[in-house]
């Protein structure tokens, strides 16, 4: 956890004269959300590790509009993507990987219709692809044989069909990998989405985050693998109304790579 | 010609110009909404529709349901293959026209026959699980009243039906073994020769037998026609608009959301002002009635027609609803009454228009049946529309709803105003400046 982050801006890349070989979108929960931001420096050092050339957008970020656009803000969220997809197009960016599922739909599937197509990849997509071609390995065994659970991002898992990348690299971990009930396609919201993130839920009998909470730790598991910034705050404060934060961590899968390789 | 193929060819008239027409209105009622053109990716929507509707796949997800449901399914299927032959023999006076075919013919009806049995049992188990088990999807609130009786209707008839087709059997098959005139030997009666040794049909008289096995016959066919009839008054019109609903279904990715290519010009001109605004909102005429093109949907009019066709597929299984995070944790959302709500205001709608030869407005849309609290609970995770059998999508009538309540009426939930008010304002949905956007990096 020592070494510096090595992060530069687009602009710096483009004052050099570089191209950086993937655009890490970072996204406001990644940038502002006191827990998400060590998810993003989780990945970071990742990237740094497996010497990826990364650029971020830095300042020329803004929110990608998912919210707005679930919330029924049509006009807001299309100011919002037509601004990033100028930048984005200004700079001409091809790739880009981002460690949140919202943004990671928006982009990859939003943006083509207002004129940014890019190749748009999720982190444990990303990370799944860096190990593969071997540019980073899972050394020493600090998770080896602990009961880790995934919980399915429903904007990752359900929206864009990808179930594999975030198993096959919590199956790098050598750890027991235990499925929830409602997993892949029939997995359970943590109740963040459409906006429901900035906002009230409504009345009910309980919370989603509670229902999915209990049944994530009904798997007992030492770790619940997350791959969403909202899963992770939905699911850790779920873990904390059963007073079980002492014994389960909630983890993104970034985080835990980044732990096994003592990053 | 006979009085009875008189009587048979008046009765299979007048049910197919009846139901031609209520296929019109239907047809009719689905056309109130917005155009939109979904004819791309065609080798791909053949095979989503064969492995849906016709092979059942996500049926199946559900293996006891699925299962009794494919029984249901078959049965309708390859028993109707039976009604051609009723046909013939109807209009010509024939009896079992197709047997010559011999041994086929055999194993035809034989299957038809274990099929019927199959339907016969299934039905009397969603009997049982909607009325005496009561599985929690089929008493929920939505289901009340009629919904309830439709589908204890439909099972009832299914169950009628099936019992006169295997007694016309029996009797037949008695009428065989006793030799009788007209009742050619034909056919294998693997089910109904043990209904006919059950209540001793064997020995019983030849007039008797032949009194049952028209009954039964007439039973039947009549069912037939009025049962079709009834499809597009009930949720059952499923077994027909599953196959073009699930073909014309969404194929994108079940998270995307159709761009408003509307907003975009708007927004567009105000980025940059050298480019002009766009033409003002276009209208259309619906019924006689000039509908606005509004932001999102007041009523089933600012839907795609697509979603009209939803409505009308939707046979209230409550799958959907059984999976909705919002539905499991007691908040008033339930995707199938989304679904229920849309196709029950068309219906009104339609009979507006019926009674006066043109839509006129009643005062009331889709948000009279569909409150705010309901399209506020969604959390647009899609659970709903991978669980619908025949591809209904739930989430993009609550989208558009939402839209129109945002956009057209300015009401939302406060929370949500003050995210729209940082995403505007700071570019971020929380209050955390541009200026800030770097911080983590040195932390």
């Amino acid at each position: 956890m020592s070494q510096s982050l090595s992060i530069r801006t687009m602009a710096e890349f483009a004052a050099a004269g570089e191209v950086p070989e993937v655009l890490f979108w970072v996204g406001c929960a990644g940038s502002f959300d006191d827990r998400a931001k060590k998810i993003t420096k989780a990945f970071v050092r990742i990237l740094n590790a497996a010497k990826v050339k990364f650029a971020i957008l830095g300042q020329e970020e803004t929110c990608t509009g998912d919210p707005a656009r679930r919330a029924g803000n049509e006009f807001l969220f299309q100011m919002q993507a037509l601004q990033n997809v100028t930048v984005l197009n200004g700079y001409g960016v091809k790739r880009i990987v981002t460690a949140c599922p919202h943004c990671f739909n928006t982009l990859k599937n939003e943006y083509p219709a207002l004129g940014g197509t890019y190749e748009v990849l999720h982190h444990t997509q990303f990370i799944n692809a860096l190990m593969k071609e071997g540019r980073i390995k899972v050394e020493g065994g600090s998770f080896k044989g602990k009961r880790i659970t995934f919980h399915d991002p429903c904007y990752l898992g359900r929206g864009n069909n990808e179930y594999e990348a975030p198993r096959e690299v919590l199956l790098k971990l050598d750890a027991a990998l235990v499925e929830l009930k409602r997993s892949k396609q029939n997995g359970l919201c943590c109740g963040a989405g459409g906006a429901q993130m900035f906002k009230e839920a409504e009345p009910g009998t309980r919370e989603v985050n509670i229902e999915r909470s209990e049944e994530a730790l009904a798997a007992e598991p030492q770790v619940i693998a997350a791959g969403c910034p909202f899963c992770n705050t939905m699911l850790t404060d779920g873990v904390k109304h059963f007073n079980k934060e002492g014994e389960v961590k909630v983890m993104d899968i970034a985080e835990l790579i980044a732990a096994a390789n003592d990053l | 010609m006979g009085i009875g193929s008189i009587i048979f060819i008046v009765l299979v008239a007048a049910a197919s110009w009846l139901f031609a027409r209520n296929i019109m209105r239907v047809r009719r009622n689905i056309l109130l909404g917005k155009d939109e053109v979904i004819n791309d990716r065609q080798p791909e929507r053949w095979a989503v529709m064969t492995r849906v509707a016709l092979g059942q796949s996500k049926m199946v997800v559900r293996p006891i349901a699925g299962f009794l449901h494919i029984i249901v399914y078959a049965g309708f299927v390859i028993i109707n293959i039976e009604v051609l032959e009723i046909i013939i023999d109807g209009i010509f006076g024939t009896h079992r026209v197709l047997s010559f075919m011999g041994g086929f013919y055999d194993f035809l009806i034989g299957s038809f026959e274990w099929l019927a049995l199959g339907v016969w049992v299934a039905c009397v188990i969603f009997l049982v699980r909607r009325n005496i088990i009561k599985l929690k999807r089929f008493v929920q609130k939505e289901l009340d009243g009629w919904p309830k009786s439709d589908a204890n209707l439909i099972l009832f008839t299914e169950i009628a039906l099936m019992s006169a087709f295997l007694l016309m059997n029996a009797a037949d098959w008695s009428l065989q073994q006793q030799g009788a005139e007209h009742y050619v030997k034909a056919g294998a009666f693997p089910v109904s020769s043990a209904l006919a040794g059950l209540f001793n049909l064997s020995t019983a008289a030849p007039s008797t037998l032949i009194l049952i096995e028209r009954i039964c016959w007439w039973f039947h066919i009549i069912g037939i026609l009025a049962f079709l009839n009834y499809l597009p008054y009930s949720k059952h019109l499923h077994i027909l608009l599953a196959f073009p609903n699930v073909w014309y279904s969404k194929l994108k990715p079940k998270t995307e959301i159709a761009n408003m290519e509307r907003v975009t010009g708007e927004v567009k001109s105000m980025l940059d002002p050298s480019i002009p605004p766009p033409a003002p909102a276009p209208t259309h005429t619906v019924a006689g009635h000039e509908v606005a093109d509004r932001f999102g949907a007041k009523d089933v009019f600012d839907l795609s027609w697509k979603s009209l066709m939803d409505a009308y597929s939707c046979t209230e299984c409550g799958r959907c609803t059984s999976e909705c995070p919002a539905n499991i944790t007691g908040k008033l959302l339930s995707p199938r009454k989304i679904m229920m709500d849309t196709r029950d205001r068309m219906e009104e709608v339609g009979k507006v228009i019926d009674a006066k030869g043109k839509w006129e407005d009643d005062g009331k849309s889709l948000h009279t049946r569909i409150t705010d609290e309901e399209l506020w609970a969604c959390t647009t995770c899609n659970a709903c529309t991978q669980a619908c059998p025949v591809n209904i999508d739930p989430v993009n009538i609550i989208m558009e709803m939402r839209r129109y309540l945002v956009m057209e009426e300015s009401k939302t939930r406060p929370a949500l105003t003050g995210m729209f008010n940082n995403v505007e304002n700071n570019g971020a949905p929380w209050a955390f400046g541009p200026d800030r956007r770097l911080e983590w990096t040195q932390e």
